[in-house]
């Protein structure tokens, strides 16, 4: 905490009230609360309304129950990718950039005003986007390739609410300004701050792109441009559609390292090479965008090359480091809680309780063996010939974005529900289930999307029996098994999702109350008072036997799953 | 705590932790690995997409297939032209060129190939965006109205293959099929 108390009469003589949570210590402004609530609680409804189109695509595509017909599938489809992927990341993103500058900083948020029409912004083009999927005429996915067109209100939303999570991310960077202007913290701004900083600047990035794609396609909606080049169309989508996903990742990680710093007390091991890894996606991350063109004609394979690998693996590289960091980070600080037998005992006693660290450090397992290893895979220029568009590109960003970024994201709530909302979680057994019950589904789904995807299965389709086509094919048996089994992992991640929302709206609005004096919580935070029995190493260089054999089994399969695809392409038809 | 300003304000002059460091390089190799090894498959692998494109009008598209199709379509034992559900097959030439179109909602026509014969592959589309996904071997690569992708194609097995489109076309996306058969 600062020393100086700035809340009462702040250099540029803005009236803020303060107040500052029992529990963590945090400044925490009345302005930045209301927003983070707003925000937080527009991602929660709209992972509600995405989630329930996710669970109808996967009961369609689960062959033998077939659930909605056709047209409905693809209208649902396109609700889906939009309302989770663009609205409920978009928004909880939104919530955790405050709060990793007004909140961690003690800060005010810069213009509260312009962050209340932000939000308005983004509520109304999400709102207005779900209109205009739901009256039929827009099922043309939420990438929305030309020629194939949608409504102009559909182009329209989502640029209304792209232009309004930018706002969003200026009044971040605004406050940034403000906690340095108003010294509100001394030295360098925390590590979670640094990441929130790195989705920002990415945000930047990503958003813009967005706006040059998606205007002239609006334009080209209207009848006002005669026609979009579809290369091109991709090639600029994408510079937003992937680099969004580097957003969600930052965003993510510096979850990581909030949650393991709040509830294990866990530093970074080293500031410099944290930083340096968040930095590496700033550089790098843009042009991976490539990657989803390795199937295209027209570009050329040093083009490809340079793109995917000397970028990408740049960026890869930075998510490697955190997957050393993060458990490194945990290990060393419940060494340093006392738990320090064997090789794993900081392990097999962390709070695993407590849905924050067991969602988040679920989220971390998943994201690296699932979804980063099949990125890389699906990255690699020659392999993604294999899998190119199969269902095994949705099995790989599952394993990203929702066992990853979703999962991390809730564990976050969980966090966030007993400091902003000040509340305690109301039905904790539910509670501490919860992060399992949506882990297993999300990893489920993901996995067996991926499995289907190597038999070939083709995304976004509604019936892979072939029947009503010209030609008849038959998958093998394994692909409708594997499209079964995603579909009862479709109802794990489900009921997850559902105790989700029932855990955070009910702590929200009948929770017990926190703000009186003497309230316990049900799911402690650091104790700092631990901090004190150090036992073992020294805090400059801790001795981190767990995490080297975590990382060994890692780097284990990352090399054996990259090698066996090489196999599998070799036995493919010769093509050049 | 890394929800705190960092404990030495001179961070960035903190040593390393070895482990770190170690894994820093390690992975670093590993992406320079990876890096070559995609390099090294265009030498020693017999699977790179090619990226020889030129740009063509959709309708002149369709016609160069249509002219392909009347050129090389089978007959059989009576003299008949070859059909399957109403699609002509067709055999070209050993080692020449072979057109294939993706439309709403089919790949047309039917082609017959010879088992370890390269052929000169055009891929369009007539309209949309569709997906080429070859199965069960599992080639997947995108087509482009306005845009001929050339490559060379060598089948390496004999047998009846389907063609299933895999980007997202409109309502009839789950019908849109085609077929490739290979002879020894
Ligand atoms: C209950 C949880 C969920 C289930 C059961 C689920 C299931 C599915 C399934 C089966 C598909 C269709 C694949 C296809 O046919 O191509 C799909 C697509 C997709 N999902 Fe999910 N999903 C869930 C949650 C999420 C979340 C939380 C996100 C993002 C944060 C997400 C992002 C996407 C995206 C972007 C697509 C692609 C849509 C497209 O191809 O246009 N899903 N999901
Ligand atoms: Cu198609």
């Amino acid at each position: 905490m600062t020393s100086i108390d700035h809340g009462a009469a702040p250099i540029t003589a803005v009236r803020a009230t303060f107040r500052t949570c029992r529990f963590s210590g945090l400044r925490i402004e009345s302005s930045a609360e209301a927003l983070i609530k707003a925000n937080a609680v527009a991602a929660v409804l709209f992972l509600m309304l995405g989630g329930l189109m996710g669970l109808l695509v996967a009961l369609t595509r689960w062959p033998a129950v077939q659930l909605l017909p056709a047209d409905m599938f693809y209208l649902v489809l396109t609700g889906h990718g939009a309302n989770v992927l663009l609205f409920w990341i978009i928004f909880f993103e939104i919530a955790v950039l405050y709060f990793a500058s007004a909140v961690i900083l003690g800060s005010r948020i810069a213009a509260p005003k312009m962050a209340w029409l932000a939000f308005v912004m983004m509520v109304a083009g999400a709102v207005l986007a779900n209109y205009s999927v739901l009256q039929g005429d827009s099922s043309v996915m939420f990438t929305s390739y030309p020629p194939m067109m949608a409504s102009q209100l559909f182009y329209l939303s989502l640029i209304i609410f792209a232009v309004g999570a930018l706002l969003a991310v200026a009044i971040f960077f605004a406050t940034l300004v403000v906690a340095k202007a108003e010294r509100t913290y001394n030295g360098s701004v925390p590590l979670v701050t640094f990441g929130a900083i790195t989705a920002g600047i990415i945000a930047v990035f990503t958003l813009a792109s967005g706006a040059i794609i998606l205007i002239p396609t609006w334009l080209w909606s209207i009848g006002l441009i005669s026609g979009i080049d579809t290369l091109m169309y991709k090639l600029v989508w994408w510079g937003m559609g992937h680099s969004s996903q580097q957003i969600n990742v930052s965003a993510h990680v510096a979850i990581w390292y909030a949650i393991a710093a709040v509830y294990l007390g866990a530093k970074p091991l080293s500031e410099k090479v944290s930083r340096m890894a968040f930095f590496l996606y700033i550089l790098f991350l843009q042009l991976a965008s490539a990657h989803h063109l390795l199937a295209e004609p027209g570009m050329s394979s040093t083009w490809k090359i340079v793109n995917t690998s000397y970028m990408m693996y740049l960026a890869v590289l930075g998510s490697l480091i955190h997957g050393l960091t993060v458990p490194g980070a945990i290990e060393a600080a419940q060494r340093r809680n006392g738990y320090t037998r064997g090789w794993f005992e900081w392990l097999t006693k962390a709070p695993w309780g407590n849905p924050a660290f067991s969602g988040m450090f679920m989220s971390l397992v998943m994201f690296g063996f699932i979804g980063g290893i099949s990125g890389v895979v699906l990255g690699t220029e020659q392999l993604n010939v294999l899998m190119h568009n199969t269902i095994y590109v949705p099995g790989h960003f599952h394993g990203t974005v929702v066992a990853g970024t979703t999962l991390a994201f809730m564990a976050g709530t969980y966090m966030l529900v007993p400091i902003i909302f000040q509340r305690d979680i109301l039905w904790p057994k539910l509670a501490k289930l919860q992060p399992y019950v949506f882990g297993i589904g999300a990893g489920g789904i993901s996995l067996f999307m991926m499995g289907a995807g190597t038999l070939g299965v083709p995304r976004r389709s509604w019936d892979i029996t072939l029947t009503d086509a010209a030609h008849a094919f038959e998958f093998p048996a394994a692909a409708y098994l594997m499209m079964g089994l995603n579909g009862i992992s479709a109802l794990f991640a489900a009921t997850g999702g559902v105790m989700f929302i029932l855990v955070v709206v009910g702590s929200i609005l009948a929770g017990p109350k926190l703000d009186k004096a003497g309230a316990k919580l049900i799911f402690p935070l650091h104790d700092k008072g631990r901090e004190a029995v150090t036992t073992y190493g020294s805090e400059v260089h801790p001795k981190l036997p767990g995490t080297i054999v975590l990382v060994t089994i890692f780097f284990t399969c990352f090399i054996l799953y990259y090698f066996v695809n090489w196999k599998y392409l070799s036995e493919l038809w010769l093509f050049n | 705590m890394a929800i705190t300003p960092p404990s030495n304000r001179l961070w960035w002059k903190e040593p390393i932790n070895g482990l770190e460091l170690g894994w820093v390089i390690v992975a670093f190799l590993w992406g320079l690995f990876m890096f070559f090894f995609m390099i090294a498959w265009h030498f020693i692998g017999d699977q790179n997409l090619s990226n020889v494109t030129y740009r063509v009008s959709p309708d002149v598209y369709a016609e160069k297939v249509e002219a392909f199709a009347d050129e090389f379509q089978m007959t059989d034992a009576n003299g008949e032209l070859m059909e399957e559900e109403g699609v002509p097959v067709v055999a070209p030439p050993e080692g020449g060129d072979v057109y294939l179109m993706a439309r709403l909602w089919e790949f047309w026509p039917v082609l017959e190939l010879k088992k370890d014969v390269p052929y000169r592959f055009h891929l369009s589309s007539a309209d949309w965006q569709h997906g080429f996904s070859l199965q069960p071997t599992n080639i997947n690569i995108s087509v482009h109205p306005g845009y001929e992708h050339i490559f060379t194609l060598t089948p390496t097995e004999a047998g009846v293959f389907g063609i299933v489109c895999n980007e997202f076309c409109g309502i009839g996306h789950h019908t849109m099929s085609g077929r490739i058969r290979v002879v020894e």
